[in-house]
């Protein structure tokens, strides 16, 4: 018997620290983050863009990378939500019987496994076919790629969970299943499709594997969608390694951005979501 | 007479429900004791006292007191094991450990030291047999617990109680899950383990309390209305809320 | 009640619908489609190159020359399985014990809380791991770990970056397996403890028993994303097609040596194509794991609903 009590006593010591190992390492993350990139930031390293001895130490800002990453995660997460929407509405069983359903779901898995660098290969590949080069519309692309099966993931999930006797009751009514769709699913699933669209975003906000080909790096604020573009997550993977302090510092800078962006939109999306699961019929 | 189990003023509250109020019964020895009323009205809570399975419910509160062949199961410090090891359990519905029929049994056995693979035998055999259950499963003992049907499974975690050599069996409505075949069998194994056993059954099922029952415990709304010997509190209910809960007016 | 006279209904509400469930099947199609555009892509490519070589030489091959068109995948095979299996050894064990802990042993809104935490630091971006760990595990490694090795490092090799790899996969393993014990019903527990098991004995024996299948699935995905892991990786590991010599050395990985590359494609013939073969291997073995693991998760739900009903 006391040997099943020490055993006990020993699994308890190792789970404490195994959970004080896990914590730790993930708030000593955001700890480095905030001490190192909070001496990095003034006014004038977030609204302007570097200048011409920037990597030599000269002066300028990370502007290029917040409105590069701006452009391309807002632009990416609206055109990823027109699809994610349509396709969970149709894996909802009044649109598709099992198996296509079953297919698709299948599909959307292995998609959202694919590493994110294999979408910017592709959209490298397919827009030098095309013949234009690194640019913000191939860089959308890529994100769009990346973002589309995590947001139809979870508005899947959110769908699938309205009460079925509140559909029934609309067609009863006499609505239609593409009506019943847009004024009670989507209303129902509201906070979820929420929820799914800002989980995208702030995944597609912070991936430098799929921008790395396709959008390039610039210093200026890109004007057309031909344009590179700089975003914040590809600032900190090239500049973290240069041997200049100060251009070190602006990675710091970048990165402190990013992760307070980052986690802000994992919150709000959490609060938001609480806050209209208010109006939601259980 | 001497009973096994007493409670003296229990009270039970969950959150801010005051789920037990000023509970005594008494359960004596080798008899079967029903705790009957309306569902919701806290027998399970109750149960759940005899056997401390109480603490693990969240935001609990008890008071008064629960003696166990004279010593209160409430004091702290005592052995929770040991009172669990005393108490077996049959719940409503079956719950057969994630392992084969063979392990559900001698679990038990083997969490309190017994490794001898022939005595683990033969006691699996045992209580196989005990509960009626060894000429249907003796071939295929290997099997997981999920392939036998509901009824066969309630009589394997009966098995799986008695395998620990418990003095008491507590019983939370342990038919409602079954067919009217595999109830009958449970309560005809409930009434040959009296001999052995003290038994103390939670029912809402008043054809099978008035069938087994020695003495019976009418709860209603966590406060007992009236109890007594089996034969007088069926035939001449003495408040007017057994009447009407007998004559099916009231609750179930 | 007075009859109303039937307005004429809106226009065109039929043609309406109609368009909506085409717009939804379009849309499914499209997004399937992809997957195979994908593999197609990557397959077209990448057969520029094996059209000279034979793919059992390129696998094993250790000879990496671009500029003589050699492409040996040996050694970034090998740094693939060398980082991602030390980051596994140390991150299963670790994730387990936490989620068995969060899960069992922590009471109330204590375990909606830790889950939370856990979740919002899932979505830290990597290149972010990759920095905090080129600040302090890069000089920790240099000075510090390998000299007590006896070994010289520059800090960027296999060990850190299967170090940071594992912090990663906590988050994703953790997650799914606290979901999968919550899964297990609370009478099964009862009905362990109700014989006189200790909690510990209830969570070993029974707990984990019933939950096994998902905890493997958890694993399995979290393999698949270490190994996937392009950023924090490419940061860390070195980024020399070279077998590593000591977990000390540095190495590469398939996606972190797609990374690093960038830039340098273009230039070389057949570069990008073994670029491409890479990418393909990447995706197929990923895939593979997240396969997988669906496999096991379908299963293990059939028969967990089967046990409890």
């Amino acid at each position: 018997m006391s040997r099943g009590r020490t055993q006990e006593a020993v699994f308890r010591v190792l789970m404490l620290l195994s959970l004080a190992v896990v914590t730790v390492s993930l708030v000593g993350i955001v700890a480095v983050v905030l001490v190192k990139g909070a001496p990095a930031l003034s006014v004038e390293m977030l609204t302007r863009t570097p200048t011409a001895g920037y990597y030599m130490g000269g002066g300028g800002g990370i502007l290029n990378a917040i409105v590069g990453s701006l452009l391309l995660a807002v632009s990416a997460t609206v055109l990823a939500f027109f699809f994610s929407i349509a396709v969970a509405t149709y894996l909802q069983p009044e649109f598709s019987s099992s198996r296509p359903a079953n297919a698709v779901r299948t599909v959307l898995d292995l998609l959202w496994g694919i590493p994110s660098i294999v979408y910017g290969v592709i959209c490298f590949v397919i827009m030098a076919f095309v013949g234009i080069g690194t640019s913000l519309l191939a860089g959308i692309a890529a994100l769009t790629l990346l973002e589309i099966p995590i947001m139809t993931r979870v508005m899947d999930e959110s769908m699938s969970t309205v009460i079925p006797e509140l559909k029934v009751s609309a067609h009863v009514l006499g609505s239609n299943p593409a009506e019943t769709a847009v004024n009670v699913v989507w209303k129902q699933a509201g906070p979820g499709i929420l929820s799914a669209v800002l989980l995208a975003f702030g995944r597609g906000i912070g991936d430098a594997a799929s921008i790395l080909f396709t959008a390039g790096f610039t210093d200026f604020i890109p004007r057309s969608l031909l344009d590179s573009a700089a975003a914040l997550p590809t600032m900190i993977f090239f500049l973290s390694t240069s041997p200049m302090p100060e251009v070190r510092g602006r990675a710091y800078a970048a990165a402190f951005v990013l992760l307070v962006l980052v986690l802000v939109v994992s919150v709000v999306s959490r609060l938001l979501t609480k806050r209209l699961s208010r109006y939601v019929v259980k | 007479m001497n009973p096994q189990i007493i409670t003296r003023d229990l009270n039970v509250w969950i959150g801010k429900h005051h789920i037990l109020k000023d509970v005594n019964v008494s359960a004596p020895r080798r008899k079967i004791t029903v705790i009957m009323g309306p569902s919701g009205c806290g027998k399970t809570t109750l149960l759940k006292c005899f056997n401390r399975l109480i603490d693990l419910t969240e935001s609990v509160k008890i008071s008064g007191k629960v003696i166990v062949d004279g010593e209160d199961i409430f004091t702290p410090g005592v052995d929770v094991i040991a009172i669990r090891k005393k108490m077996g359990l049959l719940s409503q519905k079956p719950y057969p450990l994630p392992m084969s029929i063979y392990n559900n049994v001698a679990y038990g056995l083997r969490i309190h030291g017994t490794r001898d693979r022939s005595t683990l035998d033969d006691k699996v055999k045992h209580y196989l047999e005990a509960v009626g259950l060894w000429e249907e499963v003796n071939h295929r003992l290997k099997e997981p617990a999920t392939a036998l049907s509901i009824g066969q499974q309630q009589r394997l975690c009966l098995a799986r109680g008695l395998a620990v050599e418990p003095e008491v069996i507590l019983c939370d409505e342990p038919t409602s899950a079954l067919d009217p075949v595999a109830a009958k069998k449970i309560e005809g194994l409930l009434v040959k383990l009296k001999a052995d056993y003290t038994i103390i059954l939670v029912t809402h099922v008043l054809r099978q309390a008035k069938k087994i029952a020695d003495n019976v415990n009418f709860i209603y709304f966590g406060e007992i209305v009236e109890q007594g010997p089996a034969e007088g509190f069926f035939a001449h209910p003495r408040e007017r809320l057994t009447q009407e809960y007998l004559y099916g007016d009231v609750g179930y | 009640m007075p009859t109303s006279t039937e307005k004429a209904p809106p226009p065109f509400r039929h043609a309406k619908a109609v368009l909506f469930r085409r717009a939804l099947q379009l849309a499914a199609f499209v997004v399937c489609a992809f997957l195979f555009v994908v593999v197609a892509v990557l397959t077209y490519k990448a057969a520029f190159l094996l059209r000279h070589e034979s793919l059992p030489d390129i696998l094993f091959s250790s000879e990496w020359n671009p500029m003589r068109g050699r492409f040996g995948f040996f050694p970034i095979i090998l740094g693939s399985i060398y980082v991602t299996g030390l980051a596994m050894l140390l991150a299963v064990p670790v994730s387990i014990l936490s989620s068995i802990y969060i899960a069992e042993y922590v009471r109330g809104y204590g375990k909606h809380v830790l889950k939370s935490f856990i979740d919002v630091l899932a979505g830290i971006p990597s290149v972010v791991y990759g920095m905090c760990a080129i600040l302090v595990l890069v000089p920790w490694v240099r000075d510090g770990v390998a000299p007590l090795f006896g070994v010289s490092s520059t800090g960027f090799c296999v060990f850190s970056a299967a170090l940071v790899l594992a912090v990663m996969v906590f988050p994703i393993i953790i997650s799914v397996c606290v979901d999968v014990f919550q899964a297990v019903p609370q009478e099964t527990r009862e009905a362990s403890l109700a014989v006189g098991a200790t909690k510990w004995q209830t969570t070993k024996l029974v707990v984990l028993r019933a939950a096994l299948p998902g905890v493997f699935s958890a694993v399995l995905l979290g393999l698949g994303r270490a190994f996937g892991e392009t950023i924090a990786v490419a940061m860390l590991v070195g980024n020399l097609p070279r077998v590593p010599r000591s977990l000390f050395d540095a190495g590469a990985t398939l996606p972190s040596i797609i990374a690093s590359t960038y830039g340098e494609m273009m230039s070389v013939p057949r570069y990008d194509s073994a670029m491409m073969l890479l990418a393909l291997i990447l995706i197929l073995v990923v895939l593979l794991f997240n396969y997988l693991a669906r496999l096991i998760k379908r299963n293990f739900e059939k028969t967990q609903l089967g046990e409890g009903a």
